[in-house]
């Protein structure tokens, strides 16, 4: 059977449509709002990515740095974001959702243990930003044995000859990441540019869903309509601060953003 | 875990660059994968390169100033009455501290790989400044992120920095100290690493960074193997090596020579910062049993909590502020070639204190860790054992926080 992460894909494929995916920090501002936001967005997002924040976190830009201490400050530990991801997928059966975040965390857990809870409350897919081919072919195979989808991250940085390797070591999804950048930067490279780059990586397998992530917004989305799928990070998080320091209810707030962007590619 | 004989750590790594099977490694984002690669490929290429070499020992010796001195602190000596206490004064080095090493070669091979821009990471502020110098020497245009907490406590160095015409860039998340400002710089380099090349400050990051730096701090023990011989005829046969580690690159280039050799016949200490007397927080993973975790690309004992979370870390030393430590020097303490012991900041600003007044040095906070180390072993030990100091860095930078902490002086 098709994993719910190709299951969304292909739905959105029907629709003659990209598949959205959104990312947001657990725990962000709190435990129980983080759930109540995830819920609410994944009507209208494909697939939901949900972070588990580290406070060095080496790759992202301030928007989800700032959603990140945010939620570290509010006390969200490890086993929350497990707890989060089982009440959502209690209640949303066929919503794929993807854990994503630094190798450490895992590492402290314990790999198998760490490996084990994503099998047990459903998590559908797993990206560690920090944990680049070749070193994660281990643990990429840990997880395909527990059918959890490890996402591998290609970026414009890659050659052909290890672009080709990455591809061959993929699971259902790839992450094409749009531009030399941390998470939040605006889009410095044309989408032409992008797409042309997001075609070779599709030429090397079809069957492989191909997401583009980094400087996607409600602004930019629209361009890269082509790719399988896209998604939107920064511009949440930065909602949800906009929310706090304005004293409104990010859910709500989040919520018509995502909606927004649903709109943009249908 | 063993040591090998005749190769020098840095290469002591298996394939996936970890040292000991565990430490070190290339825990980067992909983007950094390509850029890491040519970096890796092409020291890989210049440290075989004949004319690459000449030019590095041409500007060590000509702009750095090498040898820097061994001598004898006979004050000192005779005042704690047992081992005698020599200091290698590589705060002589153009600048006042070892960060001019790694600095210079960094920039060199920056010129060599056709890059405009440099960037680094600094605590202290030498790092910053040896950076900074360096890149007018060779005209690059230089960058250096910088905790803003560092900013306010190292002024002087940061005043260089501009003067050579860097860029500081305040770095306020986290604690505001070294920590944030490598993973700040990590991610100017995500950015921008089609143009500009990344020198991390100490032997810690991904394992490049950790070779290409102790390769360059790799001089001081060079120079002081010769000073040895020509001062004691051979190498003495009790010998105490003692140096500070923070990220631990003046440590590896104070010892790297003398791995070899047995433990009895030289001992390497190494001493890191424990932070205030009664604080909880210290920047001593080896000495207080940290566990392993990855920080900045590379796996090594690191201050954290039990959810891998990085811990704020605290010292009077800037330069010693640092939750993580080199894999080389986790490699050395399993190994048992090396121990590890802390220093806190009052040990730290009284032995301070002690070498200003018997002698013409002036350690700056991060060294005096070492030296206190040294005063209270060495009456405990035989006159004819050698205690070296690395007095790795001047004073000068720490101008305001010994005034605060010991009055007008």
């Amino acid at each position: 059977m098709a994993s719910l992460l190709s299951q969304a894909f292909q739905n959105a494929k029907n629709e003659n449509r990209p598949a959205l995916l959104t990312y947001t920090v657990a725990g962000d501002n709190t435990k129980k709002k983080s759930l109540e936001i995830l819920k609410s967005i994944s009507n209208y997002a494909d697939i939901c990515e949900l972070g588990f924040p580290h406070n060095t976190p080496i790759a992202d830009g301030g928007q989800i740095q700032t959603s990140a201490y945010r939620a570290i400050k509010n006390g969200i530990k490890i086993n929350d974001v497990f707890s989060i991801t089982n009440d959502f997928k209690k209640l949303k059966k066929t919503k794929p959702i993807i854990l994503m975040g630094y190798y450490n965390m895992i590492f402290q857990y314990n790999e198998n243990k760490f490996l084990d809870k994503c099998k047990k409350v459903k998590v559908d897919g797993l990206i560690v930003v920090d944990l680049p081919y070749p070193e994660n072919k281990k643990f990429a195979a840990k997880c395909k044995k527990r059918g959890v989808n490890f996402i591998q991250l290609v970026s414009p940085t890659t050659s052909s000859v290890r672009l080709k390797k990455i591809i061959k070591d993929s699971h259902d999804m790839v992450y094409y990441i749009s531009m030399l950048s941390t998470t939040g930067g605006k889009l410095k490279v044309s989408p032409k540019k992008i797409l042309e780059k997001y075609s070779k990586i599709k030429n090397h397998n079809k069957s492989k869903n191909v997401v583009i992530g980094f400087g996607i917004t409600e602004k930019t989305i629209k361009s890269l309509k082509k790719a399988d799928g896209l998604v939107v990070g920064s511009a949440i998080c930065k909602e949800i601060s906009n929310s706090i320091k304005k004293r409104q209810n990010p859910v709500t707030n989040v919520t018509n953003i995502v909606k927004r962007l649903k709109n943009k590619i249908k | 875990m063993k040591l090998k004989k005749g190769i020098p750590l840095i290469d002591q790594h298996d394939q996936h660059g970890f040292w000991g099977g565990k430490f070190g490694g290339s825990f980067i984002p992909e983007t950094l994968k390509k850029p890491v690669e040519d970096l890796t490929n092409e020291f890989k290429k210049l440290r075989k390169d004949k004319k690459f070499l000449k030019k590095r020992d041409f500007y060590f010796k000509n702009y750095i100033g090498n040898p820097t001195s061994f001598v004898k602190l006979n004050n000192l000596t005779n005042h704690l009455g047992g081992a005698q206490i020599w200091a290698k004064v590589v705060s002589e080095a153009n600048g006042g501290a070892h960060k001019i090493y790694n600095a210079t070669v960094h920039a060199l091979i920056c010129k060599a790989m056709g890059k405009k821009y440099i960037v680094g990471d600094t605590g202290a502020g030498y790092a910053g400044k040896m950076l900074s110098m360096a890149a007018k020497k060779f005209g690059l245009k230089c960058k250096i992120f910088m905790g803003a907490k560092d900013i306010k406590r190292q002024k002087p160095n940061c005043d260089a920095m501009r003067k050579n015409g860097a860029e500081i860039v305040p770095v306020y998340s986290g604690s505001q100290t070294l920590v944030d400002a490598v993973s700040e710089c990590m991610r100017y380099w995500v950015s921008n690493c089609d143009n500009t090349h990344m020198c991390v400050g100490s032997t810690v990051g991904p394992n490049i960074f950790v070779k290409i730096c102790g390769w360059s701090t790799a001089q001081i023990s060079r120079e002081l193997k010769v000073q040895l011989k020509l001062e004691f005829k051979k190498i003495p046969n009790k010998i105490k090596l003692i140096n500070c580690v923070g990220g631990g690159s003046s440590a590896y280039g104070f010892w790297s020579e003398f791995v070899d050799y047995n433990r009895k016949q030289i001992e390497l200490i190494g001493v890191e910062a424990g932070g205030p007397k009664k604080s909880k927080l210290h920047a001593a993973p080896l000495s207080r049993n940290a566990k392993i975790g990855i920080l900045h690309g590379a796996a090594s004992y690191l201050c954290q909590n039990s959810e891998g979370q990085i811990n704020d870390t605290e010292s009077i030393s800037a330069g010693l502020d640092y939750p993580g430590v080199s894999p080389i020097h986790c490699f050395l303490k399993d190994t048992r070639r090396a121990r590890y012991t802390y220093a806190t900041d009052e040990d730290a600003l009284n032995a301070h204190v002690m070498v200003t007044k018997y002698e013409n040095l002036n350690p700056s906070l991060e060294p005096s860790h070492a030296f206190a180390e040294a005063i209270k072993i060495a009456p405990k030990l035989s006159k004819d054992t050698i205690i070296i100091v690395n007095s790795c860095g001047d004073a000068k930078k720490d101008r305001d926080i010994l005034r605060e902490r010991l009055g007008k002086r």
